[in-house]
């Protein structure tokens, strides 16, 4: 009997441990700055419970019946208590001088504004109680259970995304009345919140309803089932910026361009096998030379249109894959990445040196890069903007899709899945790599094309390594060789960090646990391509 | 002759007879004096030993394990930010100016046991699952792992530069022939090189090193021999750390900044000189470190000043890349190593 008691308990003290990092890094304070109920609980003390709640699931899978929430009480307890040893060390000590997110202020988040010994008693029963009726509620019939969790996510958005909400309601003068009762300044009401949980439940009831009563025969033939996610994507994302705000098209709008560049690397990385780590150079490529094209700054070269200036961008980008390519593509692997990276590393810097400044204008950059105009009139707004950028992920898209169908995609999938045998098979190595490499690169060239119209001034410090880890971590994320995927990882490692704002300085931690967490858990990310797990074979021993 | 053997001639010839015309042309100018000469390669020698330090630790794990630690770089901010807290408050106690040699070895034993330990926690979490699996998983994981480690020394002591406390003997030197030697590089070469003996003796002398070589050369029949491959590799990863412990305290002391981003730049360039010198060899970890400082300190001057290029030292960096991408495309085997990159799927 003693090691289900001490499995639990390591359960618990592991999330236990989780929540002190969550709490010594920061990030729990920063979370705590948005309320998703005003004045009734913030997105940091959800953090809170979700790790209480995460510790009572995974110590009561190992258990059936009530022992499982006996054992999810006992973890929630051990994780309280991993989590009060900090709170007493931090009331004691003042750590502060060495751990900067050691504040006061995250003492009184976890002591609940209360006295110490007040705090350590709630969160240690808090833990218990939390970590118990998780079991119990994954004990319940699938169907209580499904509202409950419906309900409460429901909440969770509405509240985590008040901003947005806010934004879109606000734009409807009709609706007044309705917003005021339901959110207050920064959050939900309590009103607000009930509302939110039943518009939840009863929208998951109504689909389990239709799920449950739709003939099997009649529902939906196999082609349009595999389509209607993806047609509801697109369709979300056509009439999604007319009815939100400047600021949210604004965050569409870079989405857009990362989905963009997601597509161009997923010709390298997920179709031909090609670790990328300088696809930022082809992206500067890109946005250089249509800031020197028509650019109105004093390095510029000529004052072309974008239109005329684009399809330029995007041929020098080409030019510039071939050329890193011819010499480095001969590597294979972990080699290549760590090659690719140093060429990308190349460009920056000699984009940023004085050396270079009467071309590239130096670490001041190139200003002035006038917006596309069409039928004489610039796009200015983000809105416009944005639907540029969809259109050109659009056809990015199509153009994507089409080379994996062709013969060259297989060509490339052949490459991926085995150089030696693809050779011996005739394919010839050289020129398919080049191929994907350079087709790879004019994507990126066209998305700096875009970048550099969008913000109308080119610096250097835009093109970071930072900038190739990003686009890598989004198609991993969303599932490599996997359209539809670009577009969720987009959503989740750039459109996200840019609503929730505070979060901003913590997506790059973000983007490394993402990737560890992915490639351990779900290799295949989060909607995959059927294509299995490339980067990920396992060798016998 | 195929485009490629082609055009990398062209690329062969042309970065030579740019070294050779810029070296030609800055000599006939002498914009230099011979002391300048003699300060550029003392630098270039000390930073190319704090270099090799970090590069031993990427062979040691190439070596035994065939893959590239990519957050080996952010294990020595690990290690330097640890020394940073210990060295400040042995500073603010006063033990740092009387009893030097005490508070440096403290500050090299809480840097060793951050270092270490997160060099273990590191191959526990993100290495150890990927050790069967080929293609790119681990080496993205690692670039994640490096990411996590970066954004939580930022998130733990913030984004400021932390500068280490002078030290008195740090400032004592001696003159050759008219030029400034210090103390303190003296003592970081004589470490590195340490270092390297200590680790070249434990891999060619020892029984662990016997163990680390056989797992080395095909892992399965290691295991079969009796030899616990977790064990070794565990050991690796603790002397690759200890390496990197050392480096980050020495490149603190002697740059006196440690910020939590450094990481990323020294592991990179380390990691070109582990390449130059060969890929699991240890005295080409020493030979490819001490290249690499010296081409970084002594290249700018000596081959960009003459062709005329402004600011040359802002393009340091570029020579670092140029001799990454270099050796891996034309000597993927380094000076002392064994053939890596073309072989390996």
């Amino acid at each position: 009997m003693a090691t289900p008691l001490r499995r639990a308990t390591a359960t618990g003290v592991l999330f236990g441990a989780v929540a002190i990092y969550v709490a010594m890094v920061g990030l729990l304070s920063v979370l705590h700055t948005r309320w998703i109920v005003v004045d009734c609980i913030s997105l940091g003390q959800v953090a809170l419970l979700a790790i209480a709640i995460g510790a009572g699931l995974v110590a009561a899978r190992s258990h059936p019946g009530l022992a499982g929430v006996g054992a999810a009480m006992l973890a929630g307890m051990a994780a309280g208590a991993t989590l009060a040893a900090l709170v007493v060390v931090m009331a004691v000590v003042d750590l502060r001088g060495t751990f900067i997110a050691l504040s006061p202020q995250l003492l009184a988040l976890l002591t609940f504004n209360g006295t110490l010994a007040r705090g350590v008693a709630v969160l240690l029963g808090a833990g218990a109680a939390l970590a118990g009726s998780a079991a119990l509620l994954a004990r319940l019939p699938r169907l209580p259970r499904r509202f409950v969790v419906a309900g409460a996510t429901a909440v969770l958005a509405a509240g985590a995304f008040t901003e947005l909400i806010q934004v879109i309601l606000q734009a409807h003068p009709q609706l007044d009345t309705l917003r005021e009762h339901f959110y207050g300044s920064d959050g939900l009401t309590g009103q607000g919140a009930a509302w939110a949980a039943c518009l939840g439940a009863t929208a998951s009831a109504l689909g389990t309803f239709v799920l449950a009563h739709m003939p099997a025969h009649a529902a939906a033939p196999h082609g349009m089932r595999r389509w209607a996610p993806a047609a509801s994507l697109l369709l979300l994302l056509t009439v999604l910026p007319l009815i939100a705000g400047s600021y949210i098209d604004h965050v569409l709008m870079v989405m857009a361009l990362y989905i963009l560049m997601g597509i161009g690397l997923n010709l390298e990385v997920g179709l031909a096998g090609l670790l990328d780590l300088g696809f930022v150079a082809f992206f500067a490529v890109g946005a250089y030379t249509t800031a020197l094209l028509t650019g109105d700054n004093t390095q510029a070269l000529a004052a072309l249109s974008f239109w005329a200036a684009m399809p330029i961008a995007v041929l020098m980008s080409v030019m510039v894959g071939v050329l890193f390519g011819i010499p480095v593509l001969g590597m294979r692997g972990d080699y290549l990445a760590v090659a690719t990276m140093g060429l990308g590393e190349i460009v920056r810097i000699v984009v940023v040196s004085d050396f270079a400044s009467p071309l590239f204008g130096g670490a001041q950059g190139l200003v002035q890069v006038p917006r596309p105009a069409l039928a004489g009139r610039p796009l200015d707004s983000p809105l416009q903007l944005y639907y540029l950028t969809f259109v050109a992920a659009l056809i990015a898209t199509y153009v994507a899709w089409r080379l994996e169908k062709s013969r060259l995609g297989r060509a490339w999938m052949a490459v991926r899945d085995d150089e030696d045998v693809a050779e011996s098979l005739g394919v010839d190595l050289m020129r398919v790599k080049l191929l994907a490499y350079g087709l790879g690169a004019a994507f990126a060239g066209l998305a700096g094309s875009l970048f550099a119209t969008m913000v109308s001034s080119v610096y250097p410090s835009s093109f970071q390594l930072a900038i190739s880890v990003n686009v890598l971590a989004l198609i991993l994320v969303g599932g490599i060789g996997s359209l539809a995927g670009i577009v969720i990882g987009a959503a989740a490692l750039v459109g996200l960090p840019e609503l929730l704002r505070e979060f901003g300085e913590y997506r790059y931690l973000l983007y490394g646990t993402a990737l560890i967490v992915m490639m351990r858990l779900r290799p295949e990310g989060l909607w995959p391509s059927g294509i299995g797990r490339p980067g990920h074979r396992r060798v016998q021993a | 002759m195929t485009l490629v053997t082609v055009s990398l001639w062209g690329l062969r010839t042309a970065v030579v007879a740019a070294v050779i015309a810029g070296t030609t042309l800055t000599l006939l100018r002498s914009r230099y004096d011979l002391s300048q000469w003699f300060a550029f390669v003392l630098a270039g020698i000390t930073m190319g030993s704090i270099y090799a330090q970090v590069a031993l630790g990427y062979t040691m794990v190439y070596g035994v394990l065939r893959m590239i630690n990519f957050a080996h770089g952010d294990i020595t901010m690990g290690g330097a930010f640890a020394g940073y807290f210990v060295a400040s408050a042995s500073n603010r106690a006063g033990t740092l100016q009387v009893h030097p040699v005490l508070a440096i070895a403290a500050t090299l034993l809480a840097a060793s046991a951050v270092a270490v330990g997160i060099a273990l926690l590191v191959e526990r979490i993100a290495y150890r699952p990927f050790r069967h699996v080929r293609g790119f998983a681990p080496l993205v994981c690692a670039i994640g792992a490096s990411l996590f480690l970066e954004q939580t020394f930022r998130g733990f002591f913030g984004s400021s530069v932390k500068s280490y406390p002078d030290l008195e003997w740090q400032d004592l030197a001696f003159h050759v022939g008219g030029v400034r030697v210090a103390e303190l590089d003296l003592v970081l070469i004589c470490c590195a090189v340490a270092a390297m003996s200590v680790l070249h003796f434990i891999v060619n002398k020892t029984r662990m090193g016997a163990a680390m070589r056989a797992v080395s050369e095909d892992a399965d029949t290691a295991t079969l021999m009796g030899i616990d491959v977790n064990q070794v590799v565990v050991l690796t990863f603790m002397l690759g750390g200890a390496m990197a412990r050392i480096a980050g305290v020495f490149y603190a002391f002697v740059f006196k900044q440690v910020y939590f981003y450094m990481g990323i730049s020294l592991g990179i360039k380390a990691f070109a000189a582990a390449l130059l010198g060969g890929m699991g060899s240890i005295p080409g970890a020493m030979l490819g470190g001490f290249v690499l400082g010296l081409a970084e300190s002594v290249g700018p001057a000596l081959f960009f000043d003459g062709i005329g290029v402004r600011a040359p030292f802002q393009l340091r960096d570029l020579i670092a890349f140029t001799l990454l991408i270099g050796v891996l495309i034309f000597r993927p085997s380094g000076m002392l190593g064994e053939r890596v990159g073309m072989q390996r799927a």
